[in-house]
């Protein structure tokens, strides 16, 4: 598909993720704004505070971005996932400059005017609004400026928080290995940090009082920058808002559907949203979340339900040892989540999805290959990718290696979803996927039989919370009927139809819940 | 007593002036001085001698370590500073304009921070550059940066001429500037301070300033007054810190 193209049928999605990027923005540095520059103006009456403070936003700015969302999820009130938790993060990582410039402005006041304000007798307040912050905003605007190109970028991040924003389409890209997401998410990205620059470059020039550069616009000219720039914003608002979220949820019954991070989970919960809504529940979809984000959300009552897979469930959130017995892992995961976070396990929907060692087809004839054990011997001449999930579970790569004996000559953490590529490629010789991978078919790959059934197994099921059922009543009805209700090889083909063939999840999900009657 | 206070501006009894830190630098000791109204008085001495300390303990800038800086009969410490400085005219290098707002503006600033109406306001600002040799249609809407120093330093004067007050401090207020430009602002300044009828505390390194313009000359030297003459008395002075200023004159070739 061209991006011409791939454009012309996302144009109303891509503008909503622009809206949001920009009101995330807007919003994250307004507030930054209103705390950081009286902070600034307090620090500089208040020398003694200085270093502490900037000290602190100093630090604020060197966590990494991903790890602040982390840190934030589990705070009450202002963690969680959405866009409250991105906010606070992106007005942590706003503060610096502006309170630093802010200090930095009113201190680089000249002394002899600000003794000469003394001396003619205006107040503290006087000084400050007629000529201290005068003087010093247009270092000011320039510190908002450098938060602001800071913050659009950082936005892209939120989306791994379920905060919205063109990170969606950065994060999706990247998993589904679609250049047209990627180039729209981050070319809009990119495009929305230089309007910013530009704009705000274009204050800035206003408050230059130097002989140099004393280009002032008149008041009228100003007026219609920030006139024309606000229309902008209003006018993306305005195109994009058409359609999208219902008006109110008050009056029907309403369920947050969520998901983890990769096609599989957001088209099981896609199914469930959709068969909800069929029978007039009201649903909210904060899909694509990141890490434990959906366990931590559902627990918290952010979420009402999501897919997972028992034996994650079973090692990653309750950390028992991997057992290989599907049906005592559903038991004990049943009996666990109810008793320690009032959460029902739904019946499996019928498939499951394990990691799948996966080699190139070519490679598994020549070398006669049928299972892991029979791989062991060449490992050392080979290369492993895996993602960073695998790495470090506990049913991961550590205890994987050590049960067969594997020792590669190199192994390569990334992106899951670049796994796929990189093997068909010849980058790297073994990686480890899921088993209903729609590509597994379609790129000539060998699943490697776990003869030694180190994998624990992996049902999907819902997880949902107790007072959700007994909130909405059609829930129960719905997870009912889903129960048995996937085969591996459906799931498969579901997968591939996103994956592969660039489907929209959403038509998928209709035709298919069309084609079974449910 | 009372009648010198009657006829006295500002008045220091035994001050002194030390640099607020953990040694204590003396800057000024044990200052004992009358400032006539109508007079204008100039302060000379080298840099360091506390000529300038002396000026901001009148407008409160500094307030004394000890001792008291009476102005209008009252304590520094006893006045409201916003309401102390406004009646006092402040001038030092280069007008200390703000660069951010026009001539007009600058020069307007008290009147407006006083609240005159805004009519009232223009009208002052215009009679305050015409006063200064600078013509409003020309120069009130320049911002500083556009001016030459000799023009600033005019629009300086005019501001701090701004709400009519009844006493002027002047620092340094001409050195910045070339010798020609200086010498024809020093004359304006002689004629205007002597017509408007101001006392004017003047603080210079110069000594012809200090003779052309001052009623009488305090000499400083060390934080200490060590002459305050009249400029005829200065100049037969026998004092060793007064000959070696006036040695300096002898160059061009003497009185």
């Amino acid at each position: 598909m061209s991006f011409w193209h791939f454009l012309q049928l996302n144009w109303p999605e891509l503008l909503l993720l622009v809206r949001q990027h920009i009101v995330l923005v807007f919003l994250a540095i307004l507030i930054a704004v209103l705390i950081g520059v009286p902070a600034g103006i307090a620090l500089t009456r208040h020398r003694a505070l200085r270093g502490p403070v900037l000290g602190l936003a100093n630090v604020m700015q060197t966590i990494p971005s991903l790890a602040l969302f982390g840190f934030l999820i589990p705070i009450p009130f202002i963690g969680g996932i959405g866009a409250r938790t991105a906010l606070v993060a992106l007005v942590l990582y706003s503060l610096l400059p502006i309170i630093r410039n802010t200090v930095t402005g009113i201190l680089g006041v000249e002394p002899s005017v600000r003794e000469a304000a003394v001396a003619m007798g205006m107040t503290g307040g006087q000084i400050l609004r007629q000529v201290e912050l005068p003087l010093a905003m247009g270092v000011i605007v320039t510190g908002i400026r450098v938060a602001t190109v800071i913050a659009v970028g950082v936005t892209t991040i939120a989306a791994a928080v379920g905060a919205g924003g063109l990170g969606v389409y950065i994060f999706r890209g990247l998993r589904q290995y679609d250049n047209n997401l990627l180039l729209a998410g981050a070319l809009s990205a990119a495009l929305l940090a230089l309007a910013a620059d530009f704009l705000l470059g274009l204050v800035e020039r206003q408050f230059s009082f130097d002989a140099k550069h004393h280009t002032r616009l008149s008041a009228k000219r100003m007026l219609a920058i920030g006139a024309a720039a606000s229309l902008l914003v209003i006018a993306v608002l305005a195109i994009s808002r058409r359609g999208d979220e219902p008006a109110s949820f008050a009056a029907q019954a309403h369920i947050a559907v969520g998901s983890k991070d990769f096609t599989e989970s957001a088209l099981l919960a896609e199914i469930v949203a959709q068969m909800l809504e069929a029978r007039g529940v009201a649903v909210e979809r904060r899909l694509e979340l990141g890490g434990n984000l959906p366990h931590e959300a559902v627990v918290n009552g952010t979420l009402d339900l999501y897919p997972e897979y028992t034996g994650t469930a079973f090692t990653a959130i309750l950390h028992q040892p991997p057992i290989s017995d599907p049906r005592a892992v559903y038991d004990q995961v049943k009996q666990d989540y109810a008793s320690k976070f009032k959460i029902e396990v739904s019946p499996p929907l019928g498939f499951e999805n394990t990691f799948a060692i996966l080699v190139r087809g070519a490679e598994a004839r020549r070398l006669n290959l049928k299972t892991i054990s029979d791989a062991a011997p060449h490992t050392s001449e080979w290369r492993a990718g895996f993602g960073q999930d695998f790495m470090s579970r506990a049913d991961g790569y550590p205890g994987f290696s050590k049960t067969y004996g594997l020792k590669f000559r190199e192994v390569r953490e990334m992106d899951l979803s670049l796994t796929y590529i990189a093997l068909s490629s010849n980058q790297v010789d073994l990686i480890a996927a899921n088993s209903t991978e729609g590509r597994i078919k379609t790129l000539d790959l060998f699943q490697l039989e776990d003869n030694l059934h180190y994998f624990p197994p992996y049902e999907a099921v819902y997880m949902v919370r107790q007072d959700s059922l007994a909130r909405v009543p059609a829930l129960r009805e719905v997870l009912a009927k889903l129960g048995n209700a996937i085969t591996t090889d459906e799931m498969r083909a579901l997968n591939l139809e996103i994956d592969g063939n660039k489907r929209d999840p959403k038509e998928v999900v209709k035709e298919w819940i069309g084609k079974k009657g449910l | 007593m009372s009648e010198t206070a009657d006829n006295s501006l500002v008045q220091f009894h035994n001050v002194s002036y030390s640099i607020p830190t953990r040694d204590r630098t003396v800057i000024l000791s044990d200052l004992n001085l009358a400032v006539e109204r109508g007079e204008t008085l100039v302060l000379l001495g080298e840099s360091g001698c506390g000529k300038t300390t002396t000026l901001k303990l009148v407008n409160r800038l500094l307030t004394p370590t000890s001792g008291q800086v009476l102005v209008e009969g009252k304590s520094t410490t006893a006045w409201d500073p916003i309401a102390l400085r406004r009646r006092i005219g402040y001038v030092i290098q280069e007008g200390g304009l703000f660069p951010h707002f026009t001539i007009e503006r600058n020069v307007g600033l008290l009147p407006a921070l006083l609240a005159w109406d805004e009519a009232r306001v223009s009208e002052r600002v215009r009679e305050l550059l015409k006063l200064v040799g600078l013509p409003p249609d020309r120069f009130a809407e320049r911002y500083p940066h556009e001016l030459s120093g000799g023009q600033r330093q005019r629009a300086g004067v005019a501001r701090a001429l701004g709400a009519d007050p009844p006493l002027l401090l002047l620092d340094e207020p001409f050195g910045a500037l070339d010798p020609l430009t200086r010498a024809s602002l020093q004359r304006e300044f002689a004629d205007l301070a002597a017509r408007l009828g101001k006392t004017a505390i003047l603080v210079t390194h110069d000594v012809r300033e200090a003779l052309l313009l001052g009623r009488r000359i305090g000499l400083m030297h060390k934080g200490q007054l060590v002459l305050l003459e009249t400029p005829e008395k200065f100049l037969t002075s026998d004092h060793p810190q007064a000959r070696a200023y006036l040695d300096t004159l002898d160059v061009g070739g003497g009185q």
